[in-house]
């Protein structure tokens, strides 16, 4: 299989990794510190992340320069392609974690509370008020003591068919332009391929400003909040998880619409591409699930 | 540009000098060395602990510490041993043989096995400099569980943040791996042509990079609850403290078999070397690891039996559980019938093979033990589960990593080690380490509960028994470190194949193998 086998291309002294170290460690010690009350924390996380973003820069740069001055062969485009492909499996798996306690809360935990099963002492002796619904509005500590609860009450949840909808359909159409993009980058018209790569950004850009309003409309007007019980907890950490990644895929594709402008692409050399469209169907697919699992069923 | 450097020069390189040679080093050779060296460290650091809690209970009462940080030793301990210790330990073994092993000239991604690496360093002292925070380091168990955890003071947020960097660091060496596995063998080196520790090793990447992810997300909501109001673990919010258990759980199943199927590839590697005859059931074993991987997903509730769980669960995860003697059994069977009628002769590296199979073999039983749920609602939380994990972490994993060490060094170093003091290394290592562990399974059976730095009187004798055992093992592994030392340093020259019973690409190459293992492909028939 490997044939290519001499041609293999090995890097020598790799400065990035080091400063990568530091910039997370330096970002996560400030963030540590700023929870533990330290002023200074924000700022020695700010610094981290910067040192990060350089690093980013600094590393990504190099093998940008290493593929252009053709260091690559199709061996090590090999191994890219895989490195890339069990990371976006990594990734899923993330969500898997938070997708496992949706569905741990409201096919176990909740119903629990509200006395289901052989749990009818715990829920006469513990939770007696408590009703088991899903959009959980009223906590179980709400119910049994209101004076003692500590959780925001929400009015009503987002409703499917406006925002989520549209956002659907909007991520949905991104993975469309971004695949016609492909087209055109296989077919070696630039001007479709920049074309479509705009047109996708500006989805993802529409779709954060969306999302963000909606936590706006959410938290000014519904009081659905993060400290909302388990109904904001799961609602806010997976959506909150997915708009990150979707920020991260559009700016990955803002770096791509940039090198496919400085011409960086050949029809059969562009793996910086598929990887960052990879991850964009996985951000898309997510969303799907989530879509049904947290704004839908 | 800094990249000019084809490939054609890396035939006669040298490696540069000085600290900048280990700090930015993409070699396979270099990384797996430091992650060996680091896991050393650790082993020790983690040993003193282990050291602190046995002092604390040579007798009842409270002689030396007090709980509190009784309790933050034995939840550092087991955090530092399973991610300081055991698991960079493997990732070395991984790093430094299988380029080798499989013909390649290096791993498939070089710059990233180098910050897989650097990552560690800074989360093992991030997560050591909790011992010196207020409210003291971490003390709820290496579990995590809340709400216990998150009564943790100024140390929860960096507890949780070394555990974030420990994953990504563990994930994108388990990427490295896989990408080096299915994309830099040698032409000829067939999938079943794979050396065992190389399955073994793929294997293991796949299960890193499914529940490493998860870990990381679990600990995530802990932060958040208990730093932004979320209520996952909290039933006053309708979420369950149990919930983390199952996520954490289902992360930690699979982490266990992260731990030990590796060191069943060391021993699938050592056996036929030493009883001078192939591997028996090779195919099996592949498949057998495969299994085991699987079945790793669907038991993590087995550690939860006395927890609640509706009965379906209990029994499901009972029977399931019980399920994975099977395939273990097919290995252990292997392991002997490659032994049965072969020319065997036991230098260190198979002593601690033979060990190990018999002692993995006592700690897998009495898995099967608790895998009982009825009869783990005795066993639960007692010095049994205690002695259980320990034979299949010490006896098993560690003996493994000895194992490999005695195995694998001449060809390191070039040099032979001390066969005389790798012998008391293991004698005294392998009775020490029985003292230590065997009495527990009785002090648990007789009800004493583990996390607790006081005990009922009647338990005294079983635990100076274990405390004895306990210091005699650790001053026994300052013989290793003086044999790895001393080999380092010198010794016979080794000559390529070692030991007369070696088979493998790996052997195929000079002791001490040039820094770049094989820059043309060798052929494999």
């Amino acid at each position: 299989m490997s044939t290519a086998h001499s041609g293999y291309y090995l890097p020598h002294d790799a400065h990035w990794p080091i400063v990568g170290s530091i910039g997370l460690t330096t970002m996560l010690g400030g963030f540590g510190a700023w929870l533990n009350g330290a002023d200074v924390g924000p700022w020695v996380m700010a610094a981290g992340f910067v040192i990060l973003l350089v690093m980013m820069f600094g590393w990504f740069g190099t093998v940008i320069r290493e593929n252009l001055a053709g260091l690559y062969n199709e061996q090590v485009d090999r191994s890219f392609r895989w490195a890339m492909g069990w990371f976006i499996f990594s990734e899923v798996m993330f969500f898997a974690a938070f997708f496992g306690a949706l569905f741990y809360a409201r096919v176990f935990a909740v119903p629990w509370l509200g006395g289901e099963g052989d749990k009818y002492l715990t829920h006469e002796l513990l939770w007696k008020g408590f009703e088991a619904v899903w959009p959980l509005l009223q906590p179980p500590i709400a119910a049994v003591d209101p004076s003692a609860n500590p959780y925001a009450l929400p009015k009503g949840i987002i409703e499917t068919w406006k925002i989520p909808a549209l956002n659907t359909l909007i991520l949905l159409s991104s993975g469309v332009t971004v695949t016609w993009a492909h087209w055109g980058l296989k077919k070696g018209n630039r001007g479709q391929l920049i074309l479509g790569l705009i047109a996708t950004i500006a989805l993802g850009v529409t779709f954060l400003a969306l999302q963000a309003h909606e936590y706006v409309h959410a938290y000014e007007e519904l009081n659905l909040k993060l400290s909302s019980g388990i109904y904001g907890s799961t609602f806010f950490m997976l959506t909150g998880f997915h708009g990150l990644h979707v920020t991260i895929g559009a700016t990955m594709l803002t770096v791509i619409l940039l090198r496919a402008i400085a011409g960086h692409f050949t029809p059969d050399n562009h793996f910086a591409f598929e990887a960052v469209a990879w991850y964009w169907h996985f951000v898309d697919v997510v969303w799907l699930f989530l879509f049904v699992f947290v704004y839908w069923i | 540009m800094s990249t000019a450097t084809a490939t054609h020069e890396a035939h006669h390189e040298e490696p540069p000098r000085g600290l900048k040679r280990w700090l930015f080093t993409t070699n396979h050779k270099d990384i797996g060395t430091l992650y060996l060296v680091f896991s050393l460290i650790m082993l020790f650091v983690g040993g003193i602990m282990a050291l602190v809690i046995r002092a604390e209970l040579w007798e009842p009462g409270i002689q030396y510490v007090d709980p509190q940080f009784f309790n933050a030793m034995t939840t550092m301990h087991g955090l530092i041993m399973v991610f300081g210790a055991i698991m960079p330990a493997f990732v070395g073994l991984a790093n430094w043989l299988i380029p080798m092993m499989i013909g390649a000239p290096d791993m498939a991604l070089p710059r990233l096995n180098n910050w897989s690496f650097w990552i560690l360093p800074f989360a093992g002292a991030m997560l050591l400099s909790t011992l010196f925070m207020e409210g003291g380091a971490p003390a709820a168990g290496w579990t995590m569980y809340p709400p216990l955890v998150l009564q943790t003071g100024e140390a929860f947020p960096f507890l949780i943040f070394s555990v974030h960097l420990l994953g990504i660091s563990s994930i994108m060496g388990a990427i490295n791996i896989i990408a080096t596995i299915l994309n830099m063998r040698a032409p000829g080196m067939t999938l079943m042509k794979m050396p065992l520790f190389v399955w073994t090793w793929l294997i293991t990447a796949y299960l890193l990079i499914a529940v490493m992810p998860v870990l990381a997300g679990a600990v995530t909501m802990l932060l958040t609850d208990k730093y932004f109001g979320t209520s996952f673990f909290n039933a006053a919010g309708g979420g369950d403290p149990v919930m983390f258990q199952h996520i954490f759980w289902f992360f930690g199943h699979p982490e266990v078999y992260i731990m030990i199927l590796p060191a069943f590839g060391v021993i699938s590697q050592v056996i036929p070397t030493f009883a001078r005859k192939p591997l028996f059931g090779y195919s099996s074993m592949v498949y057998a690891t495969a299994s085991i991987a699987f079945l790793s997903f669907i038991v993590w509730a087995h550690h939860m039996f006395t927890v609640g769980m509706p009965l379906a669960g209990e029994l499901f995860f009972m029977y399931a559980t019980m399920l994975i003697a099977v395939p273990t059994g097919v290995k252990v069977f292997n392991w002997v019938a490659t032994m049965w009628r072969g020319a065997l002769t036991f230098e260190t590296p198979m002593l601690f093979a033979v060990a190990f199979v018999i002692l993995f073999t006592i700690g897998g039983f009495s898995g099967l033990m608790l895998a009982i749920a009825p009869a783990d609602f005795q066993y639960h939380d007692s010095y049994f589960v205690v002695a259980h994990f320990h034979y299949v972490l010490v006896t098993g994993a560690l003996f493994a990593i000895f194992a490999a060490v005695y195995y694998w060094l001449p060809k390191w170093t070039g040099h032979m080690y001390d066969e005389r003091l790798g012998k008391w290394h293991f004698w005294l290592s392998v009775i020490s380490v029985n003292l230590l562990y065997f009495p527990q399974h009785f002090l648990g059976l007789a009800g004493m509960p583990r996390r607790y730095a006081d005990y009922a009187v009647q338990f005294t004798e079983w635990n100076q028994v274990s405390t004895i055992g306990a210091f005699a093992f650790g001053l026994a592994q300052l013989i290793f470190v003086y044999v790895v030392w001393k080999t380092v340093r010198g010794g016979r020259k080794a000559t390529a194949q070692v030991w007369e019973g070696a088979r493998g690409l790996e052997w195929t190459l000079p002791s001490p193998p040039p820094y770049h293992s094989f820059t043309e492909a060798p052929e494999v028939k």
